[in-house]
């Protein structure tokens, strides 16, 4: 990843559930490309559409919504990102539009693999989300402001801090190569290594 | 301080420390179709190695069909992703199982039955059920493509320590009950995400007297309450699966590998974040209800309302769940007619699995109302079925007998369900169109699976054990 990650303006989208996994997120027909690319147009596929062929929108699932077009934040609940470890639901959320997910908790992997692909995962409270999603819904225009560098969400009256390890907000902050980063400690990793047993 | 079993195997691993992150050197890795490829790219766009081929080992399972060998079986775009694996594999010098190899398999049954996984080693995969490798007391866990990418560079991750979590499984089980029954009552009680931001240690008298392929089941599953990974420490049972397998070590370094492994045990007074108390005579043949693997319930209780849990989010995802479901509270799920039965999966897809389902399979025919496919693991645990005979009671009962694969657990293949269709599946997620969009999932055991297919609707597999 080359352009890091600081402040992002933008609106939400609010998706009120619980619990919602990566199966949803981008379902197994999706998974068979071999590029991190085109995930998008598939998120959410089994509640954006109402057929297979992704012809016929569900005009009753909030990401399709006409208030919500070009929201750049997505709102959820509890367990965001659960199941299967398939880095494929952040490349589709990002492909999508969105940079930031904020949620009550979210699932270990799926956090991991958002911190890698410069999308932003903000956990906060259950009454903080609540308070969020009460803004949003009353005005789906409300313009959110994530400053990483502050770690705040502001959104209107409301102001929010938030969470994040030291080396992931840095990470993303920088865009930093992580795989470069890790090849400059080789000769660490060969004195660890010769220092295995042979069986292993 | 007393350590655990999983401060042992994380410590003994620690290349550097940076910062509030650790360095950890990673033993074992595998690989398979579907996480790899996008990795294999990034190391090439930038003239990256595999650096340890020797630790590094791929099978094609996911996208493959489990009717035939052909490697474009399930159409031109998962024969691109089987393909781009065999190249990447052989450009960089990758031990790969391919579609019809004796050693195919799913990923988390071919592993340990080669001897690829060790006690103590650290063990991932571009899958979140790497943590099955716990059962060997691995530290085992499931990993995006950006690290395997790293992984396959520099064989090592950057990780943070997670919190531990204490799981007591005492007294000894009743008749019947298996090791999925007792995950799914595990999961149940702590909750979907009951176990985020923990790896568990399983322990207490009804985990010791398993088998290692019943220890995988429950470590398996362990993603499902939310775990980084779940472990279990090794012993005997596990010492004498691991000898004489094609990787394990032999000789004198296996007398020094066991010195060492048997020091891999939670000690007297280490202390966990979180500990759970189970008592193992109170699990009955378990039965998922709902769209996620913590609603679930013993096969003779009602189907829980929405009203009957306190916390709101729970109350709501029961309410979207049982809609999805197409149940109401108070249904007896043994009155539930199912049109499909699976049973397979890295969760339920080894030899000792095949056999608990053929012992039910053998008292009767598939109902004319089912379809139902039985899927072993691997092409080990196929050939193993066959000499037992296995393969005949299955297709004499009305079961198809198939290739080794994931299959339906997931359907990135031909063995996908219809909307409407409802499943008695041994895997491990009953997520809202897992198994195909609209279709109804139910995790169970293997026995309870064959006994649903039997009376064309669940039925308490108790009444079979005479």
């Amino acid at each position: 990843m080359s352009q890091g990650f600081t402040v992002h303006t933008g609106r939400a989208c609010p998706l009120d559930q619980a619990n919602v996994d990566t199966d949803q997120i981008i379902p197994k027909q999706f998974l068979t490309g071999v590029t991190r690319t085109g995930y998008g147009k598939h998120l959410f596929h089994d509640w954006r559409y109402l057929d297979l062929h992704e012809q016929e929108p569900n005009p009753d699932f909030v990401v399709n919504k006409p208030e919500y077009a070009g929201a750049s934040i997505l709102l959820s609940r509890e367990n965001f990102g659960c199941g299967s470890s398939r880095e494929h639901a952040p490349w589709a959320l990002a492909d999508f539009g969105f940079d930031v997910v904020i949620a009550t908790s979210f699932a270990d992997i799926f956090y991991g693999n958002c911190i890698n692909n410069q999308l932003l995962p903000i956990a906060l409270s259950s009454s903080q989300m609540d308070a969020l999603f009460g803004a949003v819904k009353a005005n789906a225009d409300l313009e959110i402001v994530v400053d990483l560098p502050a770690q705040t969400v502001v959104a209107g009256d409301l102001t929010f801090s938030f969470d994040i390890l030291a080396h992931h907000k840095n990470n993303l902050i920088k865009g930093l190569d992580a795989i470069g980063q890790t090849l400059e400690l080789t000769s660490t990793i060969e004195e660890f290594e010769a220092k295995q047993p042979a069986w292993l | 301080m007393a350590k655990t079993l999983y401060d042992k195997v994380w410590e003994a691993h620690v290349v550097d420390q940076l910062g509030e992150d650790s360095l950890l050197y990673i033993d074992r890795h595998l690989i398979h179709e579907v996480t790899s490829p996008q990795a294999f790219a990034g190391l090439n766009e930038k003239g990256r190695k595999v650096r340890r081929p020797d630790r590094t080992f791929g099978t094609m399972d996911h996208s493959i069909s489990t009717r035939s060998l052909a490697i474009d079986a399930c159409g031109p775009q998962n024969a691109l992703q089987l393909k781009t694996l065999a190249t990447n594999c052989e450009e960089h010098g990758v031990k790969l199982f391919p579609v019809g190899h004796q050693k195919q398999g799913i990923v988390h049954v071919m592993g340990p039955e080669l001897g690829l996984i060790l006690p103590g080693m650290t063990v991932v995969c571009g899958d979140s059920h790497t943590a099955t490798h716990g059962a060997f007391g691995a530290l085992a866990f499931g990993i995006g493509t950006s690290q395997v990418e790293h992984v396959l560079a520099t064989q090592t991750l950057k990780q943070s320590k997670a919190k531990s979590m204490l799981i007591n499984v005492n007294g000894k089980l009743a008749v019947g009950i298996t090791a999925k029954d007792i995950i799914l009552a595990i999961i149940g009680k702590i909750g979907h995400a009951g176990a985020t931001g923990h790896v568990i240690e399983y322990a207490g008298e009804a985990i010791r007297s398993l088998t290692m392929e019943e220890r995988m089941t429950i470590c398996n599953m362990s993603i499902e309450a939310g775990a980084k990974a779940g472990m279990v420490a090794p012993d005997d049972t596990t010492f004498e699966y691991v000898k004489g397998r094609e990787y394990a070590p032999t000789g004198s370094d296996w007398d020094e590998a066991v010195a060492y492994w048997k020091s891999l045990h939670s000690e007297d007074g280490a202390t966990f974040d979180t500990v759970v108390e189970l008592d193992a005579a109170d699990i009955a043949p378990q039965i998922t209800w709902g769209t996620n693997p913590g609603q679930v319930i013993g096969v003779d209780a009602p189907v829980p309302a929405p009203e009957d849990f306190s916390d709101a989010v729970e109350k709501e995802s029961a309410r979207k769940a049982l809609a999805y479901m197409g149940l109401s509270a108070g249904d007896k799920l043994d009155a539930v007619p199912v049109s499909h039965v699976f049973i397979g999966s890295c969760t339920n897809g080894r030899i000792e699995d095949m056999r608990a389902a053929a012992f039910i399979a053998k008292q009767g025919k598939v109902a004319d109302t089912v379809t139902a496919i039985v899927v072993p693991g691997s092409g080990a645990v196929k050939r193993q079925a066959e000499e037992e005979g296995l393969d005949k009671i299955f297709t004499d009962a009305g079961f198809e007998w198939r290739l080794p694969g994931c299959s339906m657990c997931l359907g990135m293949n031909d063995d996908i369900l219809q909307s409407g269709d409802r499943c008695a599946s041994t895997s491990n997620r009953n997520f809202e169109g897992r198994q195909g969009r609209g279709a109804r999932t139910h995790l169970v055991s293997p026995a309870m699976a064959a006994a649903a297919a039997l009376k064309g609707r669940f039925a308490d597999v108790r009444e079979f054990q005479e």
